[in-house]
């Protein structure tokens, strides 16, 4: 009998627990050593740019949450204001600090959910159920002001639903949060084990970061300030800086992750000034059902928690968009898997895949 | 046990049946015994880590089935059970159902040869060490058994790991043996035990002297269990369920219960050999304070031994689900790095102090005599 050395084909998902149950690796493994990974994406595919093309805004504003489920705001700000700016209106004051608020409160349960399922990855299983019981206390707000958990379905173009309400909710939040993020850091950041797990692997250099367009707390992490905020209509009377860390590997996008909570509350808690001080909730509401773009095309970023989200609608002046398309942060990082994850070993790949927090509603939109 | 052959031999032959049926059958019921105890006892352990991990987690644990929850494992067992036991097609049919057979065997054997009591051991070999070394590493075997008849890529990989993670933890698990055979100056566990019975007690105990070889003990006990952070063969989130994806219904449940018998086994092994055994940690035993030197204080004292066996086994399984509940998993690089570059050498390193301890003291364990 003789031996011939081939390589192993794997197929790491769809149904596996750590690819979401939506996302295929094909991965080429010699023993544990990754050769080659493809990733095959589109199992949640539910055409969310084509459905919009038969929809007024105002029938599609719901949907655009389920994007991304586990930061919606982000998505219906985006449709919001692109449309707010085809139609030139302005926000007033406490409109815009009422969604920096809610904003920062979807980014920070979406981080902490985020450090959950990594730690849950690498094998530990307590910090998962730690970061739900804080996350809890910010869906139990969203459901208290919106009435749902997730799908927020609470901006309007020109405006919010309804005037925000149990403000004093959102001050417990962030008054827990700093002691539970020094909690988590205690059992994670210095633990042994976590560092030799994520030191140093998955490194991203900067500029292979930037061609490979991966941005957010990613590209942060790896030495590049670069923040959509920094330059964004709402965040204008805010006070802020960008997190970034040198370190480029799996623990700096760990780290980051946790500073950006932190900075996170700290707009929250500006937000919440501006809230008390400006009483008046001023909407400039359109009637929905006769919002017309004028022909041309349209554009608008914010920066999500899976880094810079996009939208492009062109109009040609009719209810509907005639085109509309998304640009999300976790379509790149799976693009990125390609070549981030060979050579490296199976169980460095999926705190890797981990690492870059990749949510598959997301990428197949 | 002498005392109780003779009360069985008398009590068969009151009915007329010869004592050459006795002879055998009394060899047989212990064994029975304890297969019914292990039962229990995997069933008592599934449901301590299932509660222990939920207070660690900020949950409750099972609390719908039965009082408290108690019948939860009872409920899964069953459920278990009636579940339909699916082959893979391309599965090597025959290794695919033996592996599981197979899985329980060593484990059954080990409750053999542990002294509970300084009466209770059914099999008491000049070399029980040596043969739990064996044993111990034995499941390792329908592990990989297993994984190859699975045919499954995520099995495959899982049990290779688990072959190369015995292969690491069992050298330096064995020189801490040895360590302690120096110590005991026998391989049998039964005088391990006594020879730890001086009169201080606690103090008496090899923890002290060989506390390094204790707690290389202890993490090559976790790699040989395939427990947190060196449970690699069955990593969740890489491997899906390791060497025992591909089983479901009873041949699942018999993996899974000879996991938490091995958990028991090793447990009480680790504290044979570093604990002082059934030994009391007061140099004295409480039935007899209370009771003085009467029979039922006599007699009372194997309950007593066994209580304290448990005991520190307990404490030991507690602290293993602790760590379960804190750490990440190690990468599989990591973890043969960490065996063969770390715990190989300070167990050696273990290995020379006990000689020259042993050497200036005499003989004699307790460092204050």
């Amino acid at each position: 009998m003789t031996i011939t050395a081939t390589t192993l084909k794997l197929n790491l998902g769809p149904q596996h627990p750590s690819t979401h149950g939506v996302l295929r690796l094909i991965l080429e493994l010699d023993g544990e050593k990754i050769l080659s990974c493809e990733p095959d994406v589109g199992y949640l595919h539910r055409g969310m740019e084509k459905m919009a093309e038969n929809m007024t805004y105002i029938q599609y504003l719901p949907t655009v949450d389920r994007i991304d489920y586990l930061a919606g705001c982000f998505y219906s700000e985006l449709l919001c204001r692109t449309v707010e700016k085809a139609l030139g209106i302005e926000l007033s004051l406490r409109v815009k600090a009422i969604r920096v608020a809610l904003l920062e409160l979807n980014r920070i349960s979406s981080h902490l959910l985020w450090i959950g399922a990594f730690l849950m990855d690498l094998g530990a299983v307590s910090p998962f159920f730690y970061t739900m019981r804080e996350r809890e206390l910010i869906l139990r707000y969203f459901e208290k002001l919106t009435g749902q958990r997730m799908m927020y379905n609470y901006f309007i173009f020109g405006g919010v639903r309804k005037d925000i309400e149990h403000i004093d909710d959102i001050e417990e939040i962030i008054k827990i949060l700093p002691e539970k993020l020094d909690d988590y850091e205690k059992i994670i950041t210095n633990n042994p084990i976590f560092l030799s797990r994520t030191k140093g692997k998955g490194i991203i250099e900067p500029h292979i970061a930037i061609n490979n367009a991966i941005t957010g707390v990613n590209l942060r992490a790896s030495g590049v300030n670069y923040d959509v905020r920094s330059n964004d209509y709402l965040y204008k009377n805010f006070e802020f800086s960008p997190v970034v860390i040198n370190e480029k590997d799996a623990w700096a996008r760990y780290k980051a992750r946790i500073l950006e909570i932190k900075e996170s509350i700290k707009l929250i808690k500006q937000a919440l000034e501006i809230l008390k001080k400006e009483q008046s909730l001023n909407q400039n509401l359109i009637n929905p059902l006769t919002i017309k773009l004028p022909d041309g095309e349209y554009y608008h970023e914010i920066e999500a928690p899976r880094g810079m989200a996009s939208i492009y609608i062109k109009s040609t002046g009719l209810d509907k968009p005639y085109r509309l398309k998304w640009r999300t942060g976790s379509y790149y990082s799976v693009n990125f898997l390609r070549s981030l994850l060979v050579g490296e070993y199976l169980n460095d790949a999926i705190a890797i895949f981990g690492s870059l927090d990749v949510i598959l509603p997301e990428v197949d939109k | 046990m002498n005392y109780l052959y003779h009360l069985y031999i008398e009590f068969l032959s009151k009915y007329g049946i010869s004592e050459l049926f006795g002879n055998i059958t009394f060899y047989i019921i212990p064994f029975c015994i304890v297969a019914i105890a292990l039962l229990i006892v995997v069933l008592v352990l599934v449901l301590a880590e299932r509660k222990l991990l939920g207070w660690l987690t900020q949950r409750k644990g099972p609390n719908r089935v039965g009082f408290w929850g108690l019948l939860q494992t009872i409920a899964d067992a069953f459920k278990l059970l009636i579940k339909e036991n699916i082959t893979p097609v391309k599965a090597d049919k025959f290794l695919y159902n033996l592996a599981p057979i197979l899985v329980f065997i060593p484990v059954m054997t080990i409750v053999g040869i542990i002294p509970y009591s300084s009466e209770f051991t059914f099999v008491d070999t000049s070399t029980n060490v040596i043969l739990y070394l064996i044993l111990a590493a034995f499941p390792v075997l329908s592990i990989f058994m297993a994984g190859w008849a699975s045919n499954n890529k995520y099995s495959l990989i899982g049990s290779a790991r688990a072959i190369a993670q015995i292969l690491s933890y069992e050298v330096p698990m064995a020189f801490v043996v040895l360590s302690v055979i120096v110590l005991a100056g026998s391989m049998n566990l039964k005088e391990i035990i006594l020879s730890q019975s001086l009169t201080h007690g606690a103090l008496d105990w090899f923890c002290i002297p060989c506390i390094l070889g204790f707690v290389i003990m202890f993490i090559c006990t976790l790699a040989e269990l395939n427990r947190c952070p060196f449970d690699l063969p069955e990593a969740e989130s890489e491997l899906i369920c390791g060497y025992n994806t591909e089983y479901s219904g009873m041949r699942f449940a018999l993996f899974y219960l000879s996991e938490y018998a091995l958990l028991f086994v090793s447990s009480i092994f680790l504290s044979i050999m570093f604990l002082g055994g059934y030994l009391s940690p007061f140099g004295f035993y409480i039935s007899h304070l209370i009771f003085g030197d009467t029979l039922f204080a006599n007699i009372l004292i194997y309950f007593e031994q066994v209580f304290w066996l448990i005991s520190k086994a307990s404490i030991i399984i507690f602290l293993i689900i602790w760590i379960r509940a804190t750490l990440p998993r190690l990468a599989s690089f990591d973890l043969l790095k960490f065996s063969w570059a770390y715990l190989l050498p300070i167990s050696i390193f273990n290995l020379l102090l006990v000689v020259i301890f042993k050497f200036t003291t005499g003989g004699t364990t307790c460092f204050l005599s």
